[in-house]
């Protein structure tokens, strides 16, 4: 096993996750991102690197631009912590993040486009 | 992946993606020159090509997203010309002075009155939803049956819409480019160009440096607008900390005001500056429970289900829906919140808020932590509107709230969203993801802007304001839709007017050098080092203890900043290099906001300004004061709050309009 030196952010960095089967490396997500924290990748066809992660202003335009649904934007810790719910009738908590998470609600948002 | 990642898989750095441009300049001519691609400079551009002359747009990001309302909005300021609305452009802008005492833009304000429907209703042509077509609201307190608008915050005066703006940015910045404006993206605006190179003088173009090739840009314009003024890293600047909280992002420098300061631009109310909440250490925005703004409605209770109220502005206790939607005077109207009157709302115009007594109870124990908000009480259409449409389309909030909430299994039909546990003694549980409890005191935003006439002209000839920042006492979204396209219909008549001049090639080569200094020099200080200092001498001289010897104290600290660390920069890359630029910048802007304070020899309660050298609130003060630089010296004069309806103006607000809004252009 090989380890590289290099420095330690001190805020979150993997703010992105790639879906690397969906992910065709068109680099959309690059291009439309406001703040232009990310890097197409060297390779052809490759999902793109996150260099500026600190800059993100979590506004999800990436996420929106993507055409395969490759991308997920990944909430920082302290606020998958702070977003909570409890359910009415039963009083169980929940977070954005649970280890065991509660089938999604499929309901879509109002509008129609 | 992550660079780390890359790091790991490769063994290798990776190498900058783009070509390198740092000597390569590229030059265009225009008519019209919008600097800054959010929705006030792209509904600018929109509006000045649809008039046939030539745009260029410079933008620090993508036009498709960027801006602060590129992310969405949810409803729209200003609409009082819809058919269902009681309030008159005319009671608009009144209302606005008044709650302010005089510290708004008057002028501003009743153009956003005059167009702001109509600027709307181009919106729903390009492809935004603006109604509820599909009658899923049918009935509902918050729906006119026949033109199926939806209103917010006062369902009684009908002037403020609820829209599904989510996609509205792709939508005007489609229709930008189909119009064949020509957008530089990634292009960060360093300077005007004036004639002679004159501070002073007409404005006759701008520079930019883009953020991947590091290429200088040159634009020769008839006319420029100015539509970049918000800034977020002037007093609070912590990007590793504040992560999502923030509803600026770090591109906001407000480099659109510091070039037209720089240029000799005459400014107002910059001496205003009030607490951060926005940018500070809170929550991702409207991530927690919440009763106001978006949430607006949305009923409370605390961790044994007891009921919160909301109250109206007396203090009245509103048990009915209906009734929080309802100002709090029967003659008067609810403005509406976020539109850059926050420093003082008089109750006629105040929004309903929570029980202001609730703080007393929970320390006398009726009350318990933690709060939630419990929209199983709601009607289902009214859930459905708060959850649905306002968190489904607010900006900001598509992805990072209502996908990441529903994709982790939230369901506001069956769940109660918690509310910070915090002290909320200082402010009635409102916005709770940006109480003042979470951003420290001396964290504070900069108000103030461009002084402009009747046109949305600057002081400077050809120079133009649009949209929140750059105009003083402005509104956001939709306001800034709104005050772009009227803008973007004077830079029009004012290029057909006026023949192009060329630059001044020492303004060009000078502005270069300073441009590339970091590249050359390649010091010892990073941007965000240089940031951060920036921000400590804000907080430390700017903040809420304000005197004439602490503010000299400031400036001097600002100045030996830029003159020796601000001279050491280094930049690894065109992105780093932009960064660097901005950061000087903001060298500058911190001490136009200085000067502006020391120039304000008194303390006044509607611009929410206090002196502690001159502690009594002076009726005296009740005026803005025009500061600019002439020949590196700073200059201000006294103006009056009203002087929209003085000489040489009529003291009508339409006659006025009629005269000066272009309306045959």
């Amino acid at each position: 096993m090989v380890a590289y030196s290099h420095p330690s952010q001190s805020g979150p960095c993997r703010i992105l996750s790639f879906d690397k089967e969906k992910c065709v490396g068109c680099n959309s997500c690059v291009n439309v991102c406001p703040s232009d924290v990310m890097m197409p990748h060297p390779e052809r066809g490759r999902e793109p690197i996150v260099v500026f992660a600190e800059e993100c202003w979590y506004c999800g335009g990436c996420v929106e631009e993507c055409p395969h649904g490759a991308l997920t934007l990944v909430t920082p810790a302290k606020q998958r912590l702070s977003t909570v719910w409890m359910r009415k009738e039963t009083g169980e908590e929940f977070r954005v993040g649970m280890k065991n998470p509660l089938p999604p609600n499929l309901t879509p948002p109002s509008g129609n486009r | 992946m992550n660079w780390h990642e890359y790091v790991a898989e490769t063994g290798k750095v990776p190498q900058w993606p783009y070509e390198l441009g740092y000597d390569k300049e590229t030059v265009v001519s225009c008519d019209v020159l919008v600097v800054g691609g959010g929705v006030a400079g792209c509904r600018a551009a929109i509006s000045a090509r649809q008039r046939g002359v030539s745009v260029v747009v410079m933008d620090r990001g993508f036009s498709k997203r960027s801006g602060e309302g590129g992310a969405g909005v949810d409803h729209w300021h200003g609409a009082v010309t819809n058919p269902c609305s009681k309030v008159t452009p005319r009671m608009y802008s009144e209302a606005a002075m008044d709650t302010t005492d005089g510290f708004t833009n008057g002028l501003a304000r009743y153009v956003i009155g005059k167009e702001g429907y109509d600027t709307l209703l181009e919106v729903e042509k390009m492809g935004v939803q603006i109604r509820d077509e599909d009658d899923e609201y049918k009935g509902s307190i918050f729906r006119d049956d026949e033109t199926k608008l939806m209103f917010a915050y006062d369902i009684e005066n009908k002037h403020c819409l609820r829209i599904y703006g989510y996609n509205i940015k792709p939508c005007v910045d489609r229709e930008m480019r189909r119009l064949g404006v020509q957008v530089f993206d990634r292009t960060c605006v360093t300077s005007l160009l004036t004639e002679g190179g004159r501070q002073g003088a007409r404005v006759i173009g701008a520079t930019g440096v883009n953020d991947r090739t590091g290429e200088f840009i040159v634009v020769k314009a008839k006319a420029v607008i100015i539509s970049a003024g918000r800034t977020n890293r002037l007093w609070g600047f912590a990007p590793e900390l504040t992560e999502s909280q923030s509803m600026c992002n770090l591109n906001q420098t407000a480099l659109g005001n510091t070039i037209g300061w720089r240029a000799g631009a005459e400014f107002v109310g910059m001496e205003m500056s009030g607490r951060a909440v926005l940018s500070g250490l809170g929550y991702a925005p409207y991530s927690t429970g919440n009763n106001n703004n978006t949430y607006q409605g949305a009923p409370t209770v605390d961790r044994n289900g007891k009921d919160v109220y909301y109250a109206n502005a007396y203090g009245k206790l509103l048990y009915d829906e209906a009734d929080i939607f309802k100002a709090s005077d029967e003659n008067s109207f609810i403005i509406g919140h976020g539109i850059g009157l926050d420093n003082g709302y008089k109750p006629q115009y105040r929004i309903t808020t929570t029980d202001p007594e609730l703080w007393k109870k929970v320390m006398a124990g009726e009350y318990e932590q933690p709060f939630y908000n419990d929209m199983t009480k709601l009607p289902a259409t009214s859930r459905r509107m708060i959850f649905g449409l306002m968190l489904a389309h607010e900006g900001k909030c598509r992805v990072p709230i209502y996908q990441n909430l529903t994709k982790w299994g939230f369901d506001p039909d069956k769940d109660l969203l918690q509310y910070p546990v915090q002290d909320y003694s200082r402010f009635p549980i409102d916005t709770s993801w940006c109480g003042p409890e979470n951003t420290p005191a001396n964290w504070r935003g900069g108000g103030g802007g461009y002084l402009v006439d009747w046109r949305l002209q600057t002081s400077l000839p050809g120079l133009f304001a649009a949209g929140c920042g750059p105009i003083f006492g402005h509104g956001c979204h939709g306001e800034s839709h709104t005050s772009g396209r009227y803008s973007g219909r004077q830079a029009a008549l004012y290029a057909r007017q006026n023949e192009a001049v060329e630059p001044d090639a020492d303004q060009i080569r000078r502005e270069r050098e300073r441009c590339y200094a970091p590249i050359r020099t390649n010091g010892d200080v990073g941007w965000k080092e240089l940031n951060y200092a920036i921000a400590k001498i804000m907080q430390d001289y700017c903040g809420d203890y304000k005197t004439e010897y602490t503010l000299d104290m400031g400036i001097r600290r600002m100045n030996d900043l830029y003159e020796t660390e601000g001279q050491r920069m280094y930049a690894s890359n065109p992105h780093e290099l932009v960064r660097a630029i901005e950061s000087l910048s903001l060298c500058e802007l911190g001490i136009a906001y200085m000067e502006a304070a020391k120039a304000r020899r008194g303390s006044v309660k509607g611009l929410g300004f206090f002196r502690n050298d001159y502690p009594e609130y002076d009726e005296a003060q009740k005026k803005l004061i025009p500061i600019s630089l002439k020949d590196g010296q700073v200059h201000t004069r006294d103006l009056s709050l009203y002087y929209h309806l003085e000489a040489p103006y009529s003291s009508d607000l339409e006659e006025n309009y009629q005269q000066f809004a272009a309306l045959d252009i």
